[in-house]
């Protein structure tokens, strides 16, 4: 068995090599269901990150993947969804995506998921990507017994949740410090 | 659940066992600042893990993986071959996976706006390439080698020359980014980024070999760089 190639920082000039593409719209803008998921990301000393790049993974509305491990094929895929996105944070440390509410997905241990989107951020000074989860104001009931966000300290599970905000989901990131982004090992 | 869902649901996990660096290494100066600091929340690999983006060969062009054929002319530089074979660590192939990479020139300046280095620009490259990997998880570029270049870490500090490479795998666990190296980089020893890895046995898996074979007499010199990704678990999900 070989251990993995290490990791490296994807470093300050990433622009030039991953191409967003427009890969922060996973829908089109007039997508009869399309969502705005929006945000800023910050250091330990809570100036914004201008230069991270930050990835989605989801499922569909349905909550289906669009991946040959999703073989459930009485939940629909939906042609043109991929569910990936990318973007480069701007000046100002904002991202901004155009996407759907994922529909659950099933857990391991039986049970669904609440509905969310993975996240990896990349970074000068980020060695390693970290990986967080988005989840969704409107699924207290799914929140409460969903077992990821349940494995993290109460105090900290409210900073996975995204807030409505003018009609956006607002989903800032704390690398470091006080309000640090619960982050997770998988 | 009943039994044959589970079996449906019975997919790969990915083993945990990593080289990686870890995320706060004070040498290099901007982790002090971007390191999380807390304890990671263990995530049990569920469905939204063992999944990931898939690519075909869609939106990818038959040059995009010659980085020294985007313009009119040849860019200045040594040209190269950077070639090798992405794995699972069990050995099995990564098929059809997107590697991306980027660089900077010959004199060590990348074409971004962010880039200070007073060296040139070469309008004849713009460092950046991708290609899919084959049926036996092979990958090939054409390039010219990176120039060295200062960075603002600590007094004279220089990168080693590397180049930056980005893959998915087959899952969100797969996901990888990092940077490839040249053998007897008389600079390693004062870089934090490649020094973040703090095994030298471990250094050396970022590190291409010098390959002769492949190597097109009279045009271009080639290094080998081979890509291991995380293997699989051998215990199913259903467990």
């Amino acid at each position: 068995m070989a251990l993995p190639t290490p990791s490296q920082t994807v470093g300050p000039f990433f622009h030039i090599g991953l191409p967003e593409d427009g890969g922060e719209q996973l829908v089109p803008s007039g997508h009869p269901h399309a969502i705005q998921v929006l945000g800023m990301i910050f250091d330990g000393e809570g100036n914004p990150v201008d230069d991270a790049l930050i990835e989605l993974w989801q499922a569909n509305r349905h909550g289906r993947y669009d991946h040959p491990a999703d073989n459930r094929e009485e939940i629909p895929l939906e042609p043109g969804f991929r569910g990936f996105g990318r973007d480069g944070t701007d000046g100002s440390g904002g991202y901004r995506f155009v996407t759907v509410k994922p529909g659950p997905v099933p857990h391991p241990d039986g049970g669904m998921q609440a509905p969310h989107i993975d996240v990896s951020v990349f970074a000068r000074g980020l060695l390693k990507r970290v990986v967080t989860r988005i989840y969704f104001p409107d699924e207290q009931e799914a929140n409460e017994s969903d077992p990821v966000l349940s494995s993290v300290e109460s105090a900290r599970r409210a900073a996975l949740v995204a807030r409505a905000e003018d009609g956006s989901l607002r989903f800032d990131i704390h690398l470091q410090g006080d309000r640090e982004t619960p982050f997770f090992d998988l | 659940m009943e039994r044959s869902e589970q079996l449906r649901n019975a997919v790969p996990r990915y083993r945990r066992e990593s080289a990686d660096p870890p995320y706060l290494h004070p040498d290099y100066v901007a982790t002090r600042t971007r390191a999380p600091r807390r304890p990671l929340v263990p995530l049990p690999q569920t469905l939204s893990e063992v999944t990931g983006p898939i690519y075909g060969h869609e939106g990818v062009g038959e040059l995009d993986h010659d980085l020294t054929r985007q313009h009119e002319g040849e860019p200045l530089g040594e040209r190269m071959i950077l070639h090798g074979r992405a794995r699972d660590g069990d050995g099995r192939p990564i098929r059809n996976t997107l590697i991306e990479i980027w660089q900077a020139n010959a004199a060590g300046r990348y074409k971004h706006d962010v880039d200070r280095h007073p060296a040139p620009l070469d309008p004849s490259f713009s460092g950046a390439g991708r290609c899919v990997t084959d049926d036996e998880g092979r990958y090939r570029f054409i390039t010219i080698k990176p120039g060295a270049y200062p960075w603002k870490n600590h007094p004279n500090a220089w990168r080693a020359a590397h180049i930056h490479l980005s893959l998915f795998g087959p899952a969100f666990a797969t996901r990888l980014v990092t940077q490839m190296y040249f053998p007897g980089d008389p600079l390693f020893f004062q870089d934090p980024i490649f020094h973040s890895v703090r095994d030298p046995r471990h250094r050396e898996l970022m590190i291409a070999r010098f390959d002769l074979g492949e190597t097109v007499p009279e045009w271009a010199l080639a290094y080998e760089f081979d890509l291991v990704l995380r293997g699989r678990d051998a215990t199913p999900m259903e467990d």
